[in-house]
């Protein structure tokens, strides 16, 4: 079970919000860059950002870029998952990759702040401020075992080739 | 059932039957990053343990950064340079071009499977390759595996007939297109290219409009090959690469969208997302102070000569710094041949060494606070440009060019 708390953002978030090109000189320096994460879309974000929270987006989560940084600076402040109605293709398998959930609900339902609960075997998300139960999609299994083994290189590092 | 290119491809590459929504492991027959993207596929493949499955077909591009505005990105550079002489994959040096443009000129074939770390990977869709962007993980699996996982796409067929306008071209066909089906329009889609326009489009054309199947969220941007593709393979000192290439005639399509050329007007995308797409003519007055002419998207010599066609002889507006950054070596060489570069630079133009040049806001003209530029890039995205306060407008080559002489947005009509 997954606990923490709702940063809203709204329809089409890219990588270049997440973490742009002006600081690809720090992409060899992770912990000075994850101090820029979402910046240009929300300036205090590096800042008000605690362990255990989640990123909710809305259409579009992820567009742009194949810059694996950018599921990799939000998954190193902490954030448990990612929500959103939509996510790009790219970034989607990026962040699987990395080890961070992205689930698609309809994020409407979520008010920046709330406490969010999220149950990954059950598939659902419980909003505890506003009382209300969302569902999300299923995420293809191939993805499952990689997340299970937290991302792809450690399910390479076990398995060796891909198992289907 | 007929299959759609991306499933011919993808069985062939699997060895089954692939169709739409299966999960498949395909061979990968060229793998590659860039500078920005590459120290982190290095530093994933060195932890996983894997050695190379094949470094002829292993690419490291230096282009996004180059020559190196800093230390830490030249110290970038050189882990890349350490690891390809380790190893004996190749390396494009500074200076050589934009990954994407040096894939199509020298490494990609029609029928192939290409994964590179940069989105715009899709670019070899306009060969006929099932080319596609991907993290570094995935990329440095590709490296040590020589395959990969694909959810086989479903795949809008876009139908494209008529003529042209003067001064309309392929780059404000894909605009106009992203405009009409939206920045997701073809998320985990294959787009694929028919009609007749499409058969007489040269191989810039087919890449400018592959180049930006990702804004549409498409996983890839896929052209039959034909003469025109066998044709621009030979150019390359490459026949023997050719293969035809076609989709089945009862081939499934999830879609079809049509779109007369002879309809489209020149088309702009406005800051801050790529589906926000105007006319020029509706956009006249719009102070712009930088014009870049080149990327991935549009920095090969027919783009060149379509913009010096509008330039020579002429200079740009006041206020206006106008850059020129060709895509490759190749071009470069080619528009000095062509006397291009000499009259870039008598009617006032910047010429960037090969390589992704503003684009990307890392190096070599980031925009000042309110600053307005219009690009021949594929993304216009806030930030993008090494500024959030800056605005971008994407357009082609002809109506950049006629933007640089008046200093603001201008349909290119008006000045041929």
């Amino acid at each position: 079970m997954l606990k923490g708390r709702a940063h809203k953002f709204g329809d089409g978030i890219s990588t270049d919000h997440i973490i742009p090109g002006r600081y690809a000189h720090l992409r060899s320096n992770l912990p000075e860059l994850a101090k820029h994460v979402l910046e240009d879309a929300d300036a205090d974000f590096a800042a008000k950002v605690k362990p255990g929270d989640f990123v909710v987006g809305g259409n579009n989560f992820g567009l742009g870029s194949s810059r694996e940084h950018a599921p990799l600076v939000i998954k190193m402040a902490g954030v448990s998952a990612i929500l959103a109605k939509s996510v790009a293709r790219i970034f989607f398998r990026n962040a699987i990759n990395l080890g961070l959930p992205v689930l698609i609900c309809d994020t409407d339902k979520i008010n920046d702040g709330d406490e969010l609960e999220v149950d990954l075997a059950a598939g659902t998300v419980k909003d505890i401020t506003s009382g209300s139960q969302l569902t999300f999609g299923k995420i293809p299994e191939v993805m499952l075992h990689i997340l299970d083994e937290g991302g792809l290189i450690p399910y390479i590092q076990k398995h060796g080739d891909f198992k289907l | 059932m007929g299959k759609t290119l991306a499933e011919k491809i993808l069985s062939e590459k699997s060895g089954g039957d692939a169709q739409a929504g299966d999960i498949v492991i395909a061979r990968v027959d060229l793998a590659f990053v860039q500078d920005t993207t590459g120290p982190l596929t290095v530093r994933q493949f060195q932890s996983s343990g894997m050695s190379l499955s094949n470094p002829e077909k292993t690419l490291l591009f230096i282009d996004h950064a180059a020559p190196s505005p800093n230390a830490s990105l030249s110290n970038d550079h050189i882990l890349l340079r350490d690891f390809s002489r380790q190893n004996g994959c190749v390396l494009s040096e500074v200076g050589d071009g934009v990954c994407h443009q040096i894939v199509a000129e020298a490494y990609a074939r029609p029928g192939d499977v290409v994964v590179g770390a940069d989105s715009h990977t899709v670019t070899a869709g306009g060969l006929g390759a099932f080319a596609t962007g991907m993290g570094s993980s995935d990329v440095a699996v590709a490296f040590g595996l020589g395959k990969t996982w694909f959810r086989v796409p479903e795949t809008f067929k876009i139908e494209v007939t008529g003529e042209f306008q003067k001064g309309v071209s392929a780059k404000d066909l894909i605009l106009h297109l992203i405009g009409k089906i939206g920045a997701d329009g073809a998320t985990y889609k294959a787009l694929e290219f028919h009609g007749s326009t499409i058969q007489k489009m040269s191989m810039a054309g087919r890449f400018t409009v592959a180049n930006m199947a990702v804004e549409a969220g498409a996983k890839v941007g896929l052209f039959p090959s034909d003469e025109m593709t066998r044709h621009y393979l030979v150019s390359q000192g490459r026949g023997d690469d050719y293969q035809l290439l076609a989709a089945d005639a009862d081939a499934v399509y999830e879609k079809t969208i049509e779109i007369n050329t002879a309809e489209l007007e020149p088309t702009i995308s406005r800051p801050h997302t790529v589906d926000n797409t105007a006319l020029a003519k509706d956009l006249k007055g719009t102070k712009i102070q930088q014009v870049v002419i080149g990327t991935c998207t549009n920095g090969r010599l027919e783009d060149l000569a379509v913009a010096v066609g509008i330039l020579r002889g002429k200079k740009t507006a006041a206020g206006v710094r106008l850059i020129i950054a060709p895509a490759s070596r190749r071009v470069l060489l080619d528009a000095i041949d062509m006397g291009y570069i000499k009259d870039f630079v008598e009617a006032g133009a910047i010429i960037l060494p090969p390589g992704c040049g503003p684009c990307l806001g890392l190096h070599q003209g980031a925009l000042g606070d309110g600053e307005a530029c219009m690009s021949t890039a594929n993304r216009n995205f806030k930030g993008r440009m090494g500024n959030p306060k800056g605005f971008i407008y994407l357009g082609s080559p002809a109506t950049a060019a006629a933007t640089a002489l008046t200093g603001e947005i201008t349909d290119p009509r008006e000045v041929m």
